[in-house]
Order: structure tokens, then sequence, then C-alpha cells
């Protein structure tokens, strides 16, 4: 029987960067337990001669020639920047502290 | 830090290195994987964007056809199984190098699995590398770190981000764990390698130059035991970008790793760097697992789908692949191994062939090629095809020569005149007025003066020694400013002392 622990809960959070408070662990924990049965009842019904689906989307990929079109100007590609700096994005420190 | 290592050769006695390859190599399309931006090397930063590049909301990525093409050439070098339906897939990490905060890649379903790439070493021996997968995914854009030492993200306090490459095409080719290597691991590694380097080549999918980063490998190595058939804890060293470095870093990794083991430690399993300055690996982060990536496919593209037509079309196109090119021409020009391997070793390959269809002998374009040109080539620093010879070039001095025009004195005059871009070599020979004196009266009149000037030598040759004869060919030479013919001079000379 797979269940999520609290602390598997607690690393998706953090692979995510999404803080999670004690009361949404509890309600993920639950809200995940009842997907991972459901996953676990199709993994019942699923034998050997059913063929595995990869993608539900019944379409294949269109292929795009290789030609190139106007880029965003500089200035267009950086205008959200919150900063920016020589026409570089400038982004906050990487590392921490420690 | 300064970190115990054991003697390669110990090293290597004790344990038996496996170790695997990621080889990354960029391909040369005109834009980007999923977008109509197109690629420079070197443009100014963000000048090659669309909103798909920047992974601004709302935008939608379209495959390039031309890197599913490239892709699926370099498959079928590689031996592969090209897979009729593969999938993309979303690797999620939070790094400011990918303005989505995921790459677009392959994970379960790759467009090529299964292959292999025999490798020939130096000596000639060949080894088989089985090849894993080889799959399409996108590149990262480019850090520049700020305020730390040596531009290390260490220390830094900010970084400056160009998006250009973000969204160039990769293919990132992935070794089975090769084992049975022993001592020869690195240098089989740096021949994988090379063999990699000259297929994309041939097949015209990647510029192939890595001190651009067009390609780059992480380089995989454990240890284990000798007769061990565990798999030991392995070290990754990211973003190796020269073949030297591939070698030096498989044989410090086995030299380090040897030294922890020996010493009853244990290997940590994390990413670590080649550093060229202090010629050794540093450790970087401790290895994610790979569910920490969170693949999924990517709901923005449905799948890949790649007919045996289209297979069968792209099959139609592939060139000579470059061993058997290799093997074709050392039949052709009747070369032995060690000739080949020089050539090779020189890079004179493409050049010795051109040499060839412009009209040289083989043997004449290789004696140049390796000779005078790489040494003048050496002296500049500059890689054989930068010079300002071309193979035409060769072959026309090749001509004079054989025509009798030109002497070998002359043909080496001529032909530093043409490295320093004074002309073709007929212009040369016309504008310095090179010829070879051949005429009999000028020739005896000067070597009745040599004879004259060197009585003793003359004494010498009378008597049957032969070995001061050079003495006189070289006044003669002089006498006529390098312009004798050596073969004329040598029989009006032996025609006098009888």
């Amino acid at each position: 029987m797979p269940t999520f622990t609290r602390e598997e809960i607690q690393h998706l959070g953090d692979l995510a960067r999404i803080a999670l408070t004690d009361e949404e662990i509890t309600r993920l924990q639950s809200e995940l337990n009842v997907i991972a049965e459901s996953i676990n009842k199709v993994q019942e019904v699923a034998s050997d001669d059913v063929q595995p689906t990869a993608n539900p989307v019944p379409l294949e990929a269109y292929l795009r020639p290789d030609v190139a079109q106007t880029p965003l100007t500089q200035e267009e590609a950086t205008a959200a920047a919150p900063k920016t700096s020589n026409g570089m994005f400038v982004a906050p420190r990487i590392l921490g502290e420690e | 830090m300064v970190e115990k290592l054991m003697k390669y050769a110990d090293a290597v006695k004790q344990y038996e290195p496996v170790f695997g390859l990621e080889t990354h190599v960029e391909l040369s399309t005109n834009t980007k994987l999923f977008c109509p931006a197109h690629i420079e090397f070197g443009g100014d930063p963000n000048t090659q964007l669309t909103p798909v590049s920047l992974g601004l909301p709302g935008s939608l990525p379209v495959l390039n056809e031309a890197a599913v093409d490239y892709a699926i050439k370099l498959g079928l070098a590689l031996h592969c199984e090209i897979a009729e339906w593969s999938q993309f897939a979303r690797k999620n990490y939070f790094y400011p190098d990918m303005p989505r905060d995921y790459q677009i890649s392959q994970y379960d379903k790759p467009t090529n699995g299964n292959g292999y790439l025999d490798v020939e070493l130096e000596d000639g021996t060949v080894f088989r590398v089985d090849i894993e997968r080889a799959h399409i995914e996108d590149d990262a854009g480019k850090n520049t770190h700020i305020g730390g030492a040596d531009g290390r993200i260490e220390g830094a306090d900010h970084s400056l981000v160009d998006y250009n490459r973000a969204g160039v095409p990769l293919i990132e080719i992935v070794t089975k764990p090769i084992t049975n290597a022993g001592d020869r691991a690195p240098e089989i590694a740096g021949a994988y390698m090379r063999a990699i380097r000259d297929i994309v080549r041939a097949l015209n999918i990647s510029h192939a130059r890595m001190e651009q980063g067009n390609m780059r490998a992480d380089v995989n190595v454990s240890l284990r035991p000798k007769g061990s058939t565990e798999l030991g804890t392995r070290s990754e060293t990211k973003n190796v970008n020269s073949f030297r470095a591939i070698e030096k870093t498989m044989q410090y990794e086995i030299r380090r790793q040897a030294a922890i083991l020996s010493a009853g430690g244990e290997i940590l399993q994390e990413t670590r760097h080649w550093d060229e300055s202090t010629q050794s690996t540093a450790g970087g982060r401790v290895k994610s697992d790979a569910d920490d990536y969170r693949y999924f496919p990517d709901p923005d593209l449905v799948m890949l789908h790649i007919t045996q037509d289209h297979i069968e079309r792209l099959k139609a196109q592939m060139p000579e692949m470059p061993r058997e090119r290799k093997n074709r021409l050392q039949q052709e020009w009747q070369f032995n191994d060690l000739e080949m391997r020089d050539i090779i070793n020189a890079d004179a390959l493409d050049l010795i062939e051109d040499t060839v269809k412009a009209g040289a002998t083989a043997a004449g374009a290789k004696k140049w090629w390796l000779g005078e040109l790489s040494r003048a080539a050496n002296n500049q620093e500059i890689t054989l095809e930068e010079l300002r010879v071309t193979p035409t070039d060769v072959a026309q001095v090749e001509k004079l020569i054989s025509d009798g025009a030109l002497n070998d004195k002359l043909a080496k005059q001529t032909m530093n005149f043409v490295l320093e871009g004074e002309g073709t070599p007929e212009e040369i020979v016309e504008k310095h007025g090179f010829k070879v004196v051949s005429d009999d009266s000028a020739l005896l009149q000067a070597v009745d003066e040599a004879f004259a000037q060197n009585p003793d030598v003359v004494e010498k040759l009378k008597s049957g020694n032969m070995k001061p004869m050079g003495v006189i060919i070289g006044a003669v030479m002089k006498a006529t400013r390098g312009q004798a013919d050596a073969k004329a001079v040598t029989k009006i000379v032996m025609d006098k002392l009888k």
C-alpha cells in the first residue's frame, strides 16, 4: 500500500519551491493518497495484452521547417526583466550564504 | 585542498575502472529546437530570442524538422534503433540559465536507443563502445557570475544571463557503462570523443568545435576491485571540454578514487568539475536523484512519429563514415598504419585528400602537410587549415618539381612565400625568377670553381670516398643562388672525376 509520507510531501514542496503549512501537508497527503490508489487500480487492470499509453493525445508532432524568423530586439526581450545590465538579465545570487 | 592520489599504474593494477560518457553535441541548425530564433555564435546578448526561448506565458514550442533529421542521422551512424514514437519530457530545475525553469529533453522514450560505436585506438586496436541512447534536448543559456573570484558561482553576489543559447538543439549521447577497458580507459574515452567528433563533422550536423562549447562531455567514473562484478559509486565530472581534459579527468578520478578506496574510505556520489589550472577535479554538489527533476511528458508537445520512409530517405543521404573513409584512402594511397595515424593525428586527412584531388601524388602531398607545413603551423600556433596555403598550392608546387622547374630548395622557398601570402606558387616563381639551372656551361663553371676552392675534397672524391660530395653540391648551389638542378650537378661532378 503506497502512501505519501509527510516527509515526502514536504520534499516535493521543496523541489517545487512551494512552502507548505502543516495543514496543507495534511490536506495534500489525503488527496495524493487517493490519486495513488487510483493509479494502483489502473495498474491492476493493466496486463500484458493492454498496450501502454505514452500520451493520451492522438496526434503526432508537426515539424517546422528550419527557417529563421525575425527575433525579438534586445529591448523587447528584456522588457519584463526586473533588472538588466548591458543587455543581460540580472539574476540574484544563486548560491546561499553557507 | 590537496587530495591523495594513487600512482596510476598501481590504481589500475588493483581496481577496474568502469566509466560512461554523456556527450552533448550542439547541432548546427539555422534555428532553435522549438522556435524560429536564429542561432549564431558570439552575437550580442539576448538578441536571438523569441517568446518561446524566453518561456513567456502563452508561447508554445514547435519542433524543428532539421534537428530531428540530424538526430536520426546521428542515430543511424551510431547503429541505433530509431524509435517509431518518441516523446519530449520536462526536466524541472530551478536555475536562472533556463527561463522556463525546465529543460525540454527526452526521458523514457528517446529517439535513438541501443547502438554502438567501434573506436580505433592509437595502436590500431578496435574497442566497441555500447551506446545506451542518443536523445534530443535543448541547451540552456549562459550565466556570468559577478562579484566572486575568477567568475566562479561561489561567492558571486549576482549573475548576468544571456539566453541566446537557450533552446539551441543538442543531442546527448549516453554510453552504457564501459567495462574491460582496464588501464586503457582514459585513452578509450579520448578516442571515443574524437570518433564522435569525426562522425558529426562527416554528417555535417554540428560545428563540433570543443573550444566553442559545441561539444562537451560529462565523465562518469567508478572503480571496483578487480574480479568484482558489482558497480562502485561513481563521480560525475561535468562539462569537460577538450579531448586532453577528458583523458586527464579519467586518469585523475581513477587515481583519486583508488587512494580513497584503498584507505578504506567511500566514494561520494557527487558532481565534480575539471580545473585546467590545477590539473585536477574538484568536488561540487552532491548529485540529486533522477526523481528530483520530476520528469513528466511535456503537455505542450505531442509524440514524435518517425516513419520507416522517413528513415529510408535519411539513410540514402548518409555520407561515408570516417573509419570507412580512412580505410579506403589508406588503400588508395598505399600508406601503412603508422603513416595513416600520423596523418589523422595531424588533422591532415582532408587536406591531403584535396591535394591529391588537385593532382599531387599522395606521397608528395603527405610530405608537405606533415613536414614543412606542419612546422609552419606549429610555429604560428595555428592549425594546418588556417595556414595561407591551399591544397591547390601544394599540388602546384609538386607539379613544378616534377616538371623540373623547381628543385627541393627552390620549392621550399616558394612555399615560404605562399605562406607569407605573396600569391600562388606560379606567381611566386615568375616574380622571383626562380628557375632550376640545368644549363651545362653555367653549372660547369660553378663546379670548376667549387673544385678549385676545395682541393682536399676533390682528392677524397677521386680516391672513391663519396661522403664529401655534399660540399661540392653545396658550393654550386650557393654560386647559383640555390637554382642548380642537383641531379645535373652530380652528373657533371662524376664526369669530371673520371
